[in-house]
């Protein structure tokens, strides 16, 4: 049943992956990315890390994606003003970036399995206490650095966009 | 299977439950459009609806609900130019659907045991608990949007780029205020939350913690639309918002919708805030205890209500009122009223209920904190629909300022003086 379900988010997500790359509607792209965050979400709940699956629908698909279909809806971008924006070298950037990321992902994680169906796991794993226990533990330097890095992209958002006062 | 889940249920309990529990939420969609109407009638000096009839049975205006799905379900289904389809039919299923699956894990009642045998009330005790209910909230906000940019629509537009900037912008405020409850209680499960809280409502957390209680309350109202922040749908500058070009049964979704939203969030405020299924001064334990005298009690009561409520509804009885059928509505409802009662009280006057087998006790205190559960809800309900008809709407930016100046620097000051109560 677990293999079923991990078939058919898999599917969906990459499937949906798919369909943000090709769609030429904007709109139906920013969906589509949804779509797939929300099945990488359910992937994690499949790997019984529930907690990171409530985060990601939260603040990904709930909350990031919610601001993108803000701007498209907003600025109502058509086709053809979509096909003017276009730059030199745009593709080959985009090949060398992907094949290097590929290649990345394909050795790193090569000969990993991820815990489905057999593996004893612990009552703890995943739950909110557990990744709370890590994040505010063990790893807790790198947490705040990251949350001092995310509130300098903030502040450095809000001067930009703040209007200026003469 | 599922390592966290320490009651493994038959599957046929498991179906059952997720078939029930949207269907007891759906059930209480009519009942609070009813309740919307009536209360609305008479806040405003009017009587409501008393008119549409089914062999002159009126219910007090309930059986209007049943004219409401004919006439939607028979209207003109009509699509807008330059609509996209697509998104113009997918808007409405999605609001709706993502608000009964959130009812997922609202708990109706503590963990049935009879024996060996458990089963809890709830169709899935997550240990993310409360944050899987914002999370799927929080992609309702896509129907909204969707609905508004697919109308092509100048006013729905506006009107699903307003709900989704003030759900985003007071859903922040709603984690904020109820990570309190999650410090106190060590446990984000609604079903810890509430066995924490205990049966004394003096520790209920509306009590406990007043300050969370209200930025939640406010919160809630923002992100289900209601007056007084129900600008998404401000009839005066938006004609009604986002759902403006939706008829028929595409309407209803997104009307219902709100209800079930309504809903949701006041299984959650009771759950959080008041103490969910909790009885007031008596325990699982209590209610188990002393089953057979409350049963008793409770079977006398109804038969003397029942009894006054048939006469009260005979008196009313006057040939010639409307000279139609629904001259005969007081006896239809009166004469069954008055018999029941008059059985009941017989039966638990003279006998009573004395040999209980085993199961029958839990069975009770389940269903008596069911009950509790439903009339927690309906309360929260009732709040929702007499402050939509008491408060005039807020100015936009005013909504807005309000969000971010005022309600999330409340909320991380009550988080600070909790956290600083807790250490010292």
């Amino acid at each position: 049943m677990q293999l079923a379900f991990f078939y058919f988010f898999s599917g969906l997500s990459i499937l949906s992956a798919l369909f943000v790359i090709f769609f030429r509607n904007t709109l139906s792209a920013a969906i589509a990315l949804v779509v797939t965050l929300f099945g990488v979400a359910c992937l994690f709940g499949l790997l019984e890390a529930h907690f990171l699956a409530a985060m990601q629908v939260l603040v990904y698909a709930g909350a990031v994606m919610v601001l993108f279909l803000f701007v498209i809806m907003l600025m109502n971008l058509g086709r053809e003003e979509l096909l003017k924006i276009k730059l030199a070298f745009l593709g080959i950037i985009g090949v060398i970036t992907g094949v290097c990321l590929a290649i990345l992902l394909v050795t790193r994680f090569m000969g990993l399995s991820a815990p489905l169906l057999s593996l004893d796991l612990g009552v703890e794993y995943g739950t909110v206490k557990s990744v709370g226990k890590l994040l505010f533990g063990e790893y807790l330097i790198p947490f705040e650095l990251t949350s001092i890095l995310l509130l300098v992209a903030i502040i450095g958002a809000i001067t930009l966009a703040r209007k200026p006062q003469s | 299977m599922f390592p966290n889940n320490p009651l493994l249920e038959p599957f046929l309990i498991i179906i059952a439950k997720v078939i029930l529990i949207p269907v007891i939420v759906l059930n209480l969609i009519p009942l609070l459009i009813w309740m919307e109407r009536k209360v609305s009638a008479y806040i405003q000096d009017r009587r409501g609806p008393n008119r549409a009839n089914i062999l002159g049975v009126r219910l007090a205006g309930m059986i209007l609900n049943f004219a409401d799905v004919v006439k939607l379900l028979t209207k003109e289904e009509f699509f807008p130019t330059g609509a996209n389809r697509f998104y113009f039919v997918l808007a409405p299923g999605l609001v709706f659907f993502i608000y009964v699956i959130t009812t997922a894990i609202i708990p109706f009642a503590d963990v049935l045991k009879i024996g060996e045998f458990t089963m809890s009330f709830q169709v899935a005790d997550l240990n993310v608990g409360v944050l899987y209910l914002f999370s799927m909230a929080s992609l309702a906000v896509y129907g909204v949007m969707l609905a508004g940019w697919s109308s092509n629509n100048k006013y729905s537009l506006l009107g699903g780029l307003r709900a989704s900037s003030q759900m985003i912008s007071y859903e922040i405020t709603m984690g904020l205020s109820i990570v309190t409850l999650f410090m106190m209680s060590g446990s984000v499960s609604l079903n810890d939350i509430i066995h924490y809280q205990s049966e004394n409502p003096l520790y209920w957390n509306m009590i406990q913690q007043p300050l969370a209680f209200i930025l939640f309350l406010i919160a809630t109202f923002a992100e289900t639309n209601r007056n007084p922040f129900d600008l998404p749908e401000g009839e005066s500058e938006l004609v009604a918002g986002y759902h403006v070009e939706y008829s028929s049964m595409k309407f209803a979704l997104f009307f219902m919708g709100e209800y079930a939203a309504i809903i949701v969030a006041s299984s959650v405020l009771a759950a959080l805030f008041l103490g969910g299924w909790q009885v007031p001064f008596l325990s699982t334990q209590a209610l188990i205890d002393n089953a057979v005298f409350f049963l008793n009690v409770i079977g006398k009561v109804f038969g003397v209500v029942s009894i006054l409520l048939g006469l009260v509804l005979m008196v009313q009885f006057r040939p010639g009122r409307y000279k139609d059928a629904r001259d005969f509505e007081v006896l239809i409802l009166g004469i069954p009223a008055l018999a029941v009662g008059i059985f009941a009280s017989y039966f638990f006057f003279t006998q009573g209920i004395y040999d209980m087998p085993d199961w029958a006790p839990p069975v009770f205190a389940a269903s008596v904190q069911f009950v509790t559960f439903i009339t927690k809800v309906i309360l929260f309900c009732f709040f929702f629909i007499w402050v939509r008809w008491t408060l005039p709407r807020f100015r936009y930016d005013q909504l807005m300022s309000f969000g971010w100046k005022g309600m999330i620097p409340a909320s991380l000051v009550n988080l600070f003086l909790v956290s600083a109560r807790m250490m010292f």
